[in-house]
């Protein structure tokens, strides 16, 4: 009755993952959010790996999995001090009021 | 003892006098003011130190000049040169010729005929008017300096007559030019005085620079300026035909004999330098200083015979300026001011004597003149000091009884200057003459000039006479009450000077009168030899006797007859000047005004070429040299304005012109650069995505 949860599912749930945070990236203002949103793209990844390290039968893979979540904890880490740096020079933490990055 | 080789000493002595004078004079006679007209009384001791030093100084150069010249006269050649010290030696220049000469000059001494006259009038003329100083500056204050000045004054003029070049003349002609403008100027509180000492000195440089440049010029023709070698060189060449260089040179030099000589145009000093003490006027400005430039041009005798066409400028000058002068001295009323125009009148004779080529004759009429002018002006003082400092004739009068030596000694002089034979002034006035009339370059309209100057002579003379000695009394009365006759040493020099006046001429009696021997032609022989005239005595013959005869009568006749109009003018008709003067009209008026002479330099020089000079100068400066920087720093503001401009739209504009097209090109491109970190991510994805739907659909 039950299907069985293949390599496939958690390669659509891995996609589906990547589009909501890329969306969530491009479309939302609030910083923190664009944060989380690369948090979704990372763990997507991070699914992503660890399926196919599953379906190839292959440790190799779920040991990259744990080098990505520790280089986005460190990534969030940098992240979050440097919003915390721009929110006390600029009293905000939305993406499109900061637009100095031009000529 | 040998005086020939030690003449050099004679002019030392008066310089010693002067020098103790000068740097020690004040401790001598401590209590004399400076310069005033108190009563200023010194310690008696020093004061008669003073009185006996430098009269006697001048004394001890003249008895020394005597015994030269005693000495001089033995010897066969009659020229002692002493060269003591070459001053300024061999320095080399190129000379006219293109030759190279060696320049110097001597700390040297000449003793000639010439020279031993000169010498004998300076120190016998200046003992005697040393001696009368003692009494007429003896209330004066400066005594001691007064003394000084003087003594300097006999030095230098005794470097100047003894000098055996040109520069060594030119120091004494300079140093006795210094002397003039001390002693013009010794009453230095009076204004008139410091002005006249002034114009004395400022005129006489104009002179001065005529002779500097005639040195100049001798110097680079003849290669040295020792008398004798000038003579040298000038003995082998021919008188000149028209104007050329010897003329040009013997011009300048007589240039330089204007100034000092008191010649029109060139005279306007002498009369101020009145301002002096009087025995100042009659040894300076009478018997010795200004005739310096006879002595001058007498001394370059071998030049201005080469020269006739200077020499006639010369008699020319000469005859003008001795009538200019007469008539202004007939109507001057200052006592002292118609002997200064009569002196300049005189020595218009001189040179009169000179530009006809009869320098002798020149000579001797200074020698004369030094007896009876120098006489004239210090018995003018002894009247002067008479009357308590009155100098105007108008409140003279009637003073014959009261000075009676003074009036006696000056009556000697008048009759002198005015040439009544038998005194000195009449042998060589009438020489003069004669020799204008007869010398190859005179001519009988000069002599005619001469003649009517003789007349005003002593007309001016004999008025000046009657107004002082004779008629009422118009003598101011706080004066009239203690006229007294001068002291001793004032009336001795008068007394010799007159036996002076009175006998000197003798010793150069005319030729015509052959009764006489030929001792009392001394003054001829004695120089004739060392300056011998153009021509020898006028013409041989009957005809020429009777001609000199009746000129001689002529020039006494215009004398006596002078004298006669003078007695009716001012002795018998007191009223008749004053109709004669109303009558004329303008001629007097132009006359006391002494034909505008002064006014005119006045305006011309003072008012128009110093003071209308200054303001054109001040003019120039502030239009054309202030204007030029200010020009040239409007310049330089209109070419950095244009630089300004330049830069601003032509550098500048380029630049910035490049920088909007760059600009402008760039602006697709900016476009895409917005600054948010999304729309970046957006082109990444985008890229991704484009990137992923190529690799798919291949």
């Amino acid at each position: 009755m039950f299907h069985p949860i293949t390599t496939v599912h958690y390669l659509v749930l891995s996609a589906a993952l990547l589009a909501i945070g890329v969306i969530g990236v491009l479309a939302r203002r609030n910083i923190v959010i664009i944060l989380m949103s690369i948090e979704l793209i990372l763990n997507a990844v991070n699914i992503n790996l660890i399926a196919f390290s599953h379906y190839f039968r292959q440790v190799s893979g779920q040991i990259f999995a744990i080098f990505v979540i520790t280089v986005a904890v460190a990534e969030a880490a940098v992240g979050l001090g440097i919003l915390i740096a721009l929110f006390r020079n600029k009293q905000t933490v939305l993406a499109d009021e900061i637009n100095l990055l031009k000529w | 003892m040998n005086f020939l080789d030690t003449i050099w000493l004679i002019p030392l002595f008066p310089l010693f006098g002067a020098a103790v004078m000068l740097l020690a004079g004040k401790k001598l006679d401590p209590q004399t003011r400076s310069a005033g007209h108190g009563h200023a009384h010194g310690t008696p001791a020093g004061k008669l130190f003073i009185s006996i030093f430098c009269p006697g100084m001048v004394l001890l150069s003249f008895l020394w000049s005597a015994a030269a010249v005693m000495q001089l006269a033995a010897l066969p050649e009659k020229v002692h040169q002493v060269i003591q010290h070459t001053w300024v030696a061999g320095l080399p220049f190129q000379m006219a010729g293109g030759t190279l000469g060696r320049f110097s000059a001597d700390w040297g001494f000449l003793l000639d005929p010439l020279s031993s006259v000169m010498i004998l009038v300076v120190t016998g003329v200046g003992f005697l008017i040393h001696v009368y100083s003692i009494g007429y500056m003896g209330h004066e204050g400066g005594y001691y300096r007064f003394f000084g000045y003087l003594n300097l004054f006999v030095f230098f003029m005794l470097m100047l007559v003894l000098a055996n070049n040109y520069l060594l003349l030119f120091v004494g002609w300079e140093g006795v030019g210094l002397c003039s403008y001390l002693l013009i100027g010794f009453y230095f509180h009076k204004k008139s005085a410091g002005d006249a000492a002034n114009k004395a000195f400022i005129v006489n440089r104009i002179g001065d620079a005529g002779f500097i440049l005639g040195m100049l010029l001798m110097f680079s023709l003849f290669g040295s300026v020792r008398f004798l070698d000038v003579n040298q060189s000038l003995a082998g060449m021919r008188p000149e035909v028209g104007f050329g260089v010897l003329s040009l040179m013997a011009l300048l030099l007589f240039i330089g004999a204007t100034g000092k000589s008191a010649q029109f145009p060139l005279y306007v000093w002498l009369p101020d330098a009145m301002e002096g003490p009087t025995p100042v006027s009659a040894l300076i400005h009478a018997a010795t200083m200004v005739t310096a430039g006879v002595y001058m041009v007498a001394r370059s005798q071998a030049l201005f015979r080469l020269t006739p066409e200077t020499s006639l400028a010369v008699a020319v000058v000469g005859a003008f300026t001795a009538i200019l002068a007469a008539s202004i001295a007939l109507v001057q009323n200052d006592i002292k001011r118609v002997l200064a125009y009569s002196t300049v009148s005189q020595l218009g004779y001189m040179f009169m004597a000179c530009g006809v080529g009869a320098y002798w004759v020149a000579i001797f009429h200074l020698y004369t003149h030094a007896f009876f002018k120098a006489l004239l002006f210090l018995a003018s003082g002894s009247v002067i000091h008479a009357l308590s400092g009155e100098q105007d004739m108008r409140r003279m009068g009637g003073l014959k009884d009261k000075i009676p030596v003074t009036y006696r000694t000056m009556l000697v002089g008048a009759l002198a200057i005015s040439g009544i034979p038998g005194l000195a002034g009449f042998f060589s006035k009438d020489e003069i003459l004669w020799q204008v009339y007869s010398s190859p370059w005179g001519s009988p309209a000069l002599w005619a000039v001469g003649l009517v100057t003789a007349a005003m002579t002593a007309f001016y003379m004999w008025r000046l006479m009657y107004m002082t000695f004779y008629g009422e009394p118009r003598v101011a009365p706080e004066a009239a009450h203690h006229i007294h006759e001068s002291p001793r040493s004032m009336t001795l020099p008068l007394t010799v000077l007159a036996a002076g006046s009175a006998l000197a001429g003798w010793i150069g009696v005319p030729k015509l009168w052959s009764v006489f021997p030929d001792s009392f032609r001394l003054f001829e022989h004695w120089l004739e030899p060392a300056v011998p005239s153009v021509a020898a005595h006028g013409v041989a013959g009957h005809a020429a006797h009777a001609v000199e005869w009746l000129l001689m009568l002529l020039s006494v006749g215009v004398a006596l007859g002078g004298i006669w109009l003078a007695r009716r003018f001012y002795l018998q008709q007191p009223e008749l000047p004053e109709r004669v003067a109303q009558a004329s009209g303008g001629l007097y008026t132009a006359l006391t005004r002494k034909w505008y002479v002064d006014d005119a330099y006045q305006a011309l020089f003072v008012n128009g070429l110093a003071k209308g000079g200054g303001s054109a100068m001040a003019a120039f400066d502030s239009r054309i040299v202030d204007g030029g920087v200010n020009g040239a720093g409007w310049m330089t503001r209109l070419g950095s304005q244009l630089s300004i401009w330049w830069d601003t739209w032509i550098v500048d504009g380029s630049v910035r012109l490049l920088s909007f097209a760059v600009k402008m090109a760039s602006f697709p491109a900016r476009v895409l650069q917005t600054g948010l970190v999304q729309s970046y991510a957006l082109v990444f994805v985008l890229g991704l995505l484009a990137w992923l739907g190529y690799y798919l659909s291949r």
